[in-house]
């Protein structure tokens, strides 16, 4: 039962298919934003499929066991997070205490898996990339974690998300008072880097590093990697919701405003990324340490004071 | 099976531009494509910035005894199926360089092409009309 819990829903395959459609929805959003008509519904099937029956390629003198397994690594992390998170919604009594802790460790290894996939292909342009990858993850996970110590402490020091998401629909969404706002704003900034999407796509500039990390992939690789990419476009704002505006409950209309919650969110990034030019790594490193590390702070001290 | 893989390839074929000693002036044309009043994303078309991304390379330009080499190295780089579209007066016969002593086309000499698309520089519609063709090529072989 695990296994189907995990493979099919709210894991893997569930994860998948929200993914896709959302990236159509990221892909039409910005097609509108520039005035054009976009792509159609199925299009991100499409580019999978066309992707599964492309021939891989592997580098010569890339590190082959690593390149081949880099992908699936960052695919089953991401399946995990969505099965979690997946449970603390639809399945309350099988969360367990921690499980947002894990939830975060297990966010980073897409990022890791990216790394290592950059580094395995021995090329100039994908190590750059993967190096600059890394230097963001530094960037963004300190003001990631302090900000999400705020809903954290407004739920009465619980550390597990269907907890957190019980207390905010008993004493209102974090987002409504001044610090949960404030973390909310930071913790939108940090997915929009670890989305990778602009003013932060520095590991994937496509004017100065082409592809980044992921050149040196091609067919089901890639796939995967687009994959893992549009799973984390689904479960990111997902996990957003559940953190800053009291989550999702499964009954009748209280579903569909969750839905709306996510693609609002999902939607603010879009804008966020096609109103942005892309930021220089030393520029982010500074953004994410300075300012949003000070603003969680804040945001952490007004928590504490109960505003 | 195989109609399954052309399906999907002529409904999400991402291209790869290659600038082979060109005026810039198709690459500017091609580009064109993109913007809001041709749109090819509506048909899955997207320009990535990696060969081994790429269904189909658009090359533009004259070959010539410095970049032949690297023509074919791209074009042996390239994850199979793919696809060779060459844009403009340039590749499809070399135009008015045909005679210079650095030419080292035409260009379907060296690699197999697919698709000829001419004009100096051709107009986005030619191009779409190119790919068309080319879809249609596809599918009924
Ligand atoms: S075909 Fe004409 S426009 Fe195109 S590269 Fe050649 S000279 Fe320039």
């Amino acid at each position: 039962m695990d296994i189907f819990y995990f493979l099919i829903f709210p894991g893997f395959l569930f994860a998948a298919l929200v993914g896709l459609v959302f990236t159509w929805v990221d892909r039409k959003v910005t097609a509108r934003l520039q005035w054009r008509v976009g792509p159609p519904f199925l299009q991100p099937f499409y580019d999978f499929g066309k992707l599964l029956s492309k021939e891989i390629t592997v580098p010569k003198q890339g590190e082959r066991i690593s390149f081949l397994l880099a992908p699936f690594l960052g695919l089953l992390a991401t399946a995990l997070v969505a099965t979690i998170l997946g449970f603390s919604i639809v399945f309350p009594a099988r969360g367990f205490i921690g499980d947002l802790i894990v939830v975060l460790y297990l966010l980073i290894i897409p990022s890791l898996a990216i790394i290592i996939g950059g580094f395995a292909a021995a090329n100039p342009l994908s190590s750059i990339g993967a190096s600059r990858e890394m230097k963001m993850i530094m960037a963004y996970e300190l003001p990631f974690i302090l900000a999400i110590l705020v809903p954290v402490i407004k739920s009465d020091y619980s550390v597990n998300i269907n907890l957190i998401m019980l207390s905010q629909q008993q004493h209102g969404a974090t987002a409504g008072s001044l610090s949960g706002f404030i973390a909310f704003i930071v913790c939108l900034l940090v997915v929009q880097a670890k989305l990778a999407l602009p003013p932060f796509d520095i590991p994937e500039a496509e004017t100065e590093l082409m592809a980044g990390p992921c050149i040196e992939y091609s067919g089901g690789l890639l796939a995967l990697f687009k994959l893992t990419r549009a799973m984390l476009l689904f479960l990111l704002p997902l996990f957003l919701v559940i953190l800053f505006f009291g989550g999702i409950s499964v009954s009748g209309w209280h579903l569909l405003a969750g839905i709306l919650k996510i693609v609002l969110v999902l939607v603010i990034i879009v804008i966020i990324k096609n109103t942005n030019p892309r930021l220089r790594i030393d520029q982010a490193l500074r953004f994410f340490w300075v300012n949003c590390t000070l603003l969680s702070i804040l945001a952490i001290l007004l928590a504490y004071l109960g505003l | 099976m195989a109609n399954w893989k052309i399906n999907m390839l002529t409904r999400s074929p991402w291209v790869f531009h290659l600038a082979a000693a060109s005026c810039n002036n198709c690459d500017i044309e091609i580009l064109d494509l993109l913007t809001p009043r041709h749109d090819v994303e509506r048909f899955g078309i997207v320009l990535v910035g990696s060969i081994k991304h790429a269904d189909v390379l658009l090359v533009t330009g004259c070959v010539n005894r410095k970049n032949v080499a690297r023509i074919k190295r791209l074009y042996d780089e390239a994850p199979k199926p793919i696809l060779v579209v060459a844009i403009g007066a340039c590749a499809c016969s070399g135009n008015m360089f045909r005679t210079g002593y650095q030419f080292a086309g035409p260009f379907d000499k060296i690699i197999p092409v697919h698709a000829y698309v001419p004009g100096c520089p051709p107009k986005p519609e030619a191009m779409i009309d190119g790919v068309v063709k080319l879809i249609t090529k596809l599918k009924n072989k």
